[in-house]
């Protein structure tokens, strides 16, 4: 009886191994793609085993495009150009495209391009900025009852070199039953003079995996990882006139521009809205209202949408949109710069096109 | 089984289909209804797939099963194969011929997971078909799933524009028609006897 179990074992298991050597010797043989080179902007050159993601060997380069969702192709962030070597557009891609991105044709997502061959691809100069910093939380601050302000010292030796504006991406340490990390984007809140250390706001979003370990398990003295700059928000070194609106954490780069901006000196007008719901959701309200002081023309705005009778609240009240008519002096000289949820993004861009302020001077910086 | 490869084949599309007469392979046959070039893609795979692993599992029944009395393994051995056989096709395809790859790639994983692909193989052990009928009987299977997986993308591309009452919408309304198609499928049974 024994022996005959054992035989049926030693049978089924001679099968399973025979299997799994055929696809261990398939798989040597058949996916083994050699070196291959990546041609960047025709001016850099990196040698990478082939095989894996185009996102992930040129990370492994040093050289980190975007990428919110780290690597699932959910985000879009990590769009480039792959001028050759990339294969046919994936049907994994095509909903993260535009109709012109995919006219455009060598568009791609880098996180689902697998690079099998030489590639060439071309992205923007300022990605080579991008690099990964080891930080050490120093300080933890309770702006509201769910935003917190964190700021992180970076290594020894490590600078970084940002636009006011832009955003890094903390990675998440797996905690509680959560096992994987995650990479989320923030908005870098303090200014770019300080740059061996920068400060995040983060709001709490109830069972965001990213949120939930900044606001309860992230400590004073932790080690953590982050890259960046990344973004395309900043500000434009011109003279014309400033909106800026912000909802929630989106506080964070406008504070960092307005800051960068005292240190620099402006003579711009400039006017901030800042919407929120109640009086507990404003924070900072005084140090924005200090800066009214420091600037010849500048007015902090906060505007509250659910303001109760006993908060006895004197400001102004409802959506912000209402209000842009009677700041804005001449909106083909108006610039715009919008950092909010989606949706409060869509509102106020509409309004902002309305009063006239031209599409190619509104830059936002949406949490999608 | 008496019954020749020729007939089988054909009895395997129409007369026992096996979606539509053994109701096999539904999950993945309802979820990927929805377009007509996915299915089309999957249905290529499905047929390439169940081709193929018929004949391995019936070789490996007659050949090593058998001999060794194990006969009662052929559960997990069957899978064992499947799994195996898909993993190794991807990297073939994707080596190969990229295009292909592109086109079939992620639907190849999900093969191994249908029932049809091991529901035929299981199928010819209990009929004791002869290798060529059961390389017969895979391949009119899998034109069989196809042709059916087609005929519900394109009905379902038709009910787009159509009123569906919002209980019945989606997956509801796909299993009705595919009892329905499965009646007509039902018409043809007596004509060939394969069980």
């Amino acid at each position: 009886m024994l022996l005959m179990i054992l035989k049926d074992v030693a049978v089924l298991s001679a099968i399973g191994v025979s299997l799994a050597t055929v696809m261990v010797i398939a798989g040597r043989w058949l996916s083994n793609y050699g070196e291959c080179k990546i041609d960047i902007n025709g001016k850099r050159e990196v040698t990478i085993t082939g095989g894996t993601s185009l996102l992930s060997s040129l990370s492994d380069k040093q050289i980190f495009l975007p990428s919110a969702c780290g690597g699932r192709g959910s985000c879009g962030a990590c769009k480039c150009k792959v001028i050759s070597g990339g294969g046919p557009l994936l049907p994994t891609e095509k909903p993260l495209l535009s109709k012109e991105e995919i006219a455009e044709g060598n568009i791609r997502l880098a996180c689902q391009v697998k690079v099998k061959s030489d590639v060439k691809i071309e992205i923007p100069s300022s990605i080579f900025n991008i690099r990964r910093f080891h930080a050490t939380i120093a300080e933890i601050i309770d702006l509201t009852y769910d935003i917190k302000e964190i700021t992180f010292k970076f290594a020894e030796g490590e600078k970084i070199d940002f636009l006011a504006g832009q955003y890094v991406q903390l990675e998440s340490e797996p905690y509680n039953k959560v096992k994987e990390r995650v990479t989320r984007a923030y908005s870098i809140s303090s200014k770019p003079e300080i740059n061996d250390a920068l400060q995040l706001i983060i709001r709490y979003v109830p069972e965001g995996i990213c949120t939930t370990w900044v606001h309860k398990h992230l400590k004073v003295g932790d080690k953590v990882s982050l890259t960046g700059p990344y973004g395309d928000f900043y500000l434009r070194d011109t003279q014309a006139d400033i909106i800026f609106v912000a909802g929630g954490s989106g506080k964070a780069p406008i504070k960092s521009i307005l800051e960068h901006l005292q240190v620099t000196g402006t003579s711009r007008r400039m006017t901030y809205f800042f919407g929120a719901r109640t009086p507990k959701d404003l924070y900072l309200t005084e140090e924005m209202k200090a800066l009214e002081q420091v600037f010849s023309e500048f007015k902090y705005e906060p505007v509250l949408s659910a303001a109760k009778p006993e908060d006895k609240w004197t400001g102004k009240t409802g959506y912000v949109m209402p209000y842009f008519a009677e700041t804005i002096r001449d909106p083909k000289n108006t610039e715009a710069y919008l950092c909010g949820s989606p949706g409060m993004i869509n509102a106020v861009q509409k309004a902002l096109i309305e009063n006239g302020i031209p599409t190619d001077k509104i830059y936002y910086d949406s949490f999608g | 089984m008496d019954i020749s490869s020729f007939v089988l084949f054909w009895a395997a599309i129409f007369t026992s289909n096996i979606l539509l007469t053994n109701f096999l392979g539904m999950c993945s046959y309802l979820s990927v209804s929805r377009e007509m070039e996915s299915s089309f893609g999957l249905g290529i795979s499905v047929l390439f797939v169940l081709t193929v692993t018929t004949g391995l599992n019936w070789l490996v029944y007659r050949y090593i099963l058998v001999p060794f009395d194990i006969v009662y393994l052929q559960y997990i051995v069957f899978i064992i194969v499947i799994a195996a056989f898909v993993q190794l096709l991807e990297l073939v395809i994707e080596r190969y011929a990229p295009a292909l790859y592109y086109t079939l790639g992620i639907f190849l994983p999900l093969i191994t997971v249908n029932c049809a692909i091991f529901g035929v193989s299981l199928f010819m052990v209990i009929r004791n078909y002869n290798f060529l009928q059961s390389i017969a009987f895979g391949a009119g299977s899998g034109i069989g799933w196809m042709l059916a997986i087609l005929m519900l993308a394109a009905i379902r591309r038709k009910l787009k524009e159509k009123l569906v009452p919002t209980g019945l919408q989606g997956v509801g309304i796909s299993l009705i028609i595919t009892g329905i198609m499965a009646l007509a499928f039902v018409g043809f049974s007596g004509i060939v006897q394969v069980q």
